[in-house]
């Protein structure tokens, strides 16, 4: 079943390699994967939803962990979360059909962003479901164009995926590392 | 290991703040800092300015005749001695030639940095001369790595590389220095630069409730078995494990690379497990009802096919790495962290554990092998490599030697006949099973531990795929025994042949050069065996020589290694050795 993951990144050059390069090497399908910043600039935050079992998800969320750049991750499959996807949709819409498609938007709750002689372009947000359900509606009338971003989650209620303040977690590491400078 | 209670004090009063030092400096100076003695390299462009500031530098350089040899000496030489080994390259060329060193290093987690030159900052992308995305190239078979643009980041990385490398589950770093980076100047400041690494934690333990519930299997179990692994001599846990062997009486298997962590001669050592381990051994892990996996993370070369592995067996697995954790094998219980802490939690709540039982089985299964040992076949006057590594042991039985083999078939027969007993004392490569891995392994783990016997066991094959390295073992004055078994086939593939192929042996029979001769054209001392009487005199005469030996052992051509558990054949399936009479009235 699709998994969705939140995973913290240090904010680095490469890390985004790393991640992927992870999913590919151990032969995991990344259904998508969104990555943007948060509220911390050095931290940024990838949303990853991929099929796997179980066992699968625990094995992902511990190969994320050996990536050293990786701060947290949460499965957070089976937690009330909100997930978002954005989508922009152009329509073929001829004159006769155009009111129909903008009644269409207007039932799914989608923008109209812009409006051609031929055409209209639709934004919708919302889960995977909901814009499917208006591309299945939309198809009959020609789908000229669509492109998606992804899907963003974050939880339900106060509870909140953040990391604990860098600067603490600086000197853990730093301890540890001069405890450990020649033990193997 | 651990986050530890001691405070440490910085020596107060040295005046760092303003030690302004080229990159290049500061390279060395931070290596001398993280305790390195030797480094294993070989120069060009995008390194020259590192190697222009090295002569300040109190480092001993080996210098390689190939970039993977650098790598292998580094893994030798940490794989000997647990201290992190250093590799250096120059960019591209230098540094794609580091790429299979690097991979079996990887695999078996032994904690090396690799040092790379790069292109000055300003060309990167453009395809300049010497220019290769290494930190691309190496991003699946590094631990972490880094590509450093200024020479103020890099006494931070380097400290970190050295932390990551080392800590947790080891591994290689690779560090890729741009030439501006070497050339420019900055202040050097060792203290400040502390190791940033939020997301990084190696130092994981158990909870309560995971000790709770792996005591109480251990203490049910009547047919229990230890699978003793490399993470043993990694965490250093060799006397607690012996420990739990003493106070519960639970026999112990060993995997390859597990080799040495338990001693051979302890009673309760049954040998190694897997492909090509001993029946006896295979028969019990798919007999028992517990298996205790320390430090190894259940190889297919040691489970066989999963499906019919040990199915009446409960599972506790004591591993540092959570990914490993249910893997390939099941478990019941997981305790994770480091092997020693772990077992020192465990010790003092354990009591002995009744599987006298269990334990005579298992010596009825020893006795029925025996019969089919070549060692106890009558000399027929044919020389085969199980005599070669079984007389090498003897005469050198009680010193402080180290075995270094290659891979393929007599890296088996050196597996199943050398009886080793001291953590360290065989070094080989198993994950990655990388060809000419031991000539140049060898150089590092005699540079690391100078007072130790240093025996190179390899195959004509392998030998020759990394011997340039002669030359630098001779440069470096070190006294290395080498024994070549040389059954003029690339072995183990003849043998997948033989069994797998019908003896279509495509590729596989090999000219070899007079290997005698080539070792004098080196300076090199060496003589040829052919006959069993002639080995223990050639060993003795090898151990007398102050300088390096080098001796061709001319063995049985086609002989195979038994027993054999074939790709994805259950543990059990084991292609067992003819019965010896049999078969040398076949081989006539
Ligand atoms: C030709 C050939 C034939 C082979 N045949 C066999 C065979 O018959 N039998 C066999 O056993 N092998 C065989 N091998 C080797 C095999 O491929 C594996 O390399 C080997 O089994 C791995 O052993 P390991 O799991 O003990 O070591 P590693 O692969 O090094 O694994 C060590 C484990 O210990 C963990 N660890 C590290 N540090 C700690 C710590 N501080 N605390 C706790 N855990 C830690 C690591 O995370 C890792 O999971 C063969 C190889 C070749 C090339
Ligand atoms: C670099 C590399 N290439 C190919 C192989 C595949 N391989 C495994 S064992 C072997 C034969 C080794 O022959 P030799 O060195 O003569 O040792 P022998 O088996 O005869 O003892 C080969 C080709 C390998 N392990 N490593
Ligand atoms: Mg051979």
């Amino acid at each position: 079943m699709l998994k969705t993951f939140v995973v913290h990144v240090e904010n680095k050059p490469g890390v985004l390699t790393r991640v992927a390069s992870l999913f590919r090497r151990r032969a995991f399908n990344i259904d998508s994967l969104t990555v943007g910043r948060t509220e911390k600039p050095e931290v940024s935050r990838m949303t990853i939803t991929v099929d796997a079992d179980r066992d699968q998800a625990r094995r992902i969320e511990a190969s994320l962990y050996k990536l050293v750049n990786v701060l947290l991750v949460e499965d957070i499959t089976e937690e009330p979360a909100i997930t978002r996807d954005l989508a922009m949709i152009k329509v073929a819409a001829q004159h006769d059909q155009r009111s129909h498609v903008l009644q269409l938007a207007n039932v799914f709750r989608a923008r109209v962003v812009d409006v051609a002689p031929d055409s209209v372009i639709l934004e919708i947000t919302g889960g995977e479901d909901k814009i499917d359900g208006l591309l299945e509606v939309l198809r009959p009338f020609g789908v000229l164009e669509m492109v998606r971003t992804g899907i963003v989650a974050m939880r339900r209620g106060a509870k909140s995926s953040t990391v604990p303040a860098t600067e603490e977690f600086h000197e853990v590491a730093a301890e540890t590392a001069e405890d450990d400078g020649q033990s193997v | 290991m651990g986050l530890g209670g001691g405070i440490r004090t910085h020596s107060d009063g040295e005046d760092v703040a303003d030690m302004i030092k080229t990159g290049s400096q500061i390279i060395w100076e931070c290596l001398e800092r993280e305790g390195v003695k030797h480094v294993f390299g070989y120069p060009g462009g995008a390194i020259l300015p590192a190697y222009d500031a090295l002569k300040q530098s109190q480092i001993h350089h080996v210098l390689v005749r190939h970039e993977q040899g650098a790598t292998h000496m580094a893994d030798g030489y940490a794989r000997a001695s647990g201290r992190t080994g250093v590799a250096v390259a120059t960019s591209g060329p230098g540094a794609t030639n580091m790429v299979t060193g690097i991979a079996t290093a990887m695999m078996d987690s032994s904690p090396i940095v690799c040092i790379t030159g790069q292109v000055g900052s300003k060309l990167i992308g453009s395809d300049a001369f010497q220019e290769t995305d290494i930190t691309g190239v190496t991003l699946p078979i590094t631990k972490h790595n880094y590509l450093v643009t200024h020479a103020s980041q890099l006494a931070r990385t380097l400290r970190e590389a050295f932390y990551v490398a080392s800590s947790g589950r080891p591994g290689p770093v690779l560090v890729d220095i741009t030439k501006d980076a070497q050339q420019s100047s900055c202040e050097f400041d060792w203290e400040s630069a502390k190791p940033q690494l939020p997301g990084y934690r190696p130092d994981l333990s158990p909870t309560q409730d995971d000790y709770a519930k792996a005591l109480k299997l251990i203490q049910a179990a009547k047919r229990p078995v230890i699978l003793a692994g490399h993470g043993i001599m990694v965490s250093g846990a060799m006397n607690e494990v012996r420990e739990l062997a003493d106070r519960t009486g639970i026999p112990v298997t060993l995997t390859l690379l597990g080799i040495g962590a338990f001693p051979a001669s302890h009673p309760l050592n049954l040998g190694m497990m897997g492909m090509h381990g001993e029946a006896w051994v295979n028969t019990t892990i798919q007999e028992a009802d517990l298996l205790i996996a320390l430090g190894m993370r259940f190889d297919d070369r040691v489970t066989g096919n999963l499906k019919t592995y040990a199915p009446k067996a409960k599972k506790i697995q004591v591993e540092i790495d959570p990914s490993e954790i249910n893997k390939n094998v099941k478990l019941d219980v997981a305790l994770i962290g480091d092997l020693r802490e772990v077992l020192r939690e465990m010790l003092p709540r354990l009591q002995p554990v009744d599987c006298s039982e269990w334990r005579a089985y298992i010596d009825g299964l020893k006795g029925e092998t025996a019969v089919r040992d070549i060692q106890n076949l009558p000399d027929s006057g044919h020389l085969y490599a199980a005599h070669v590594i079984n007389d090498l042991w003897q005469e050198t039985r009680g010193g402080d030697v180290v075995v270094v083999t290659d891979v393929g078939q007599h890296q088996m027969w050196e597996a199943q006949y050398f009886k080793h007993e001291a953590a360290r004392s065989l070094i080989t490569s198993g994950g990655l099973g990388t060809m000419g891995f031991a000539l140049p392994a060898a150089i590092g783990v005699k540079v690391a531990r100078p007072e130790a016997e240093v025996w190179v066991v390899v195959g004509d094959g392998g030998f020759q795929m990394t011997m340039a390295e002669l030359a630098t073992m001779v440069q470096e004055n070190l006294k290395i025994n080498i024994a070549i078994i040389n059954n003029g086939y690339l072995g183990m593939v003849r043998q997948w042949q033989e069994f797998f192929y019908d003896r279509n042996y495509e590729s596989t029979p090999l000219l070899s050069p007079n290997f005698a001769k080539l070792a004098e054209a080196f300076g090199i001392r060496s003589s040829v065996v052919k006959e069993r009487r002639q080995v223990v005199p050639a060993v003795q005469a090898a151990r007398r020589h102050d300088g390096p030996v080098l001796i061709d052992f001319q063995v049985e051509q086609e002989d195979s290694v038994y027993p054999m558990v074939a790709a994805g054949a259950g543990l059990h399936e084991m292609i067992r050795r003819p019965n010896p009479l049999v078969e040398t009235a076949e081989d006539e």
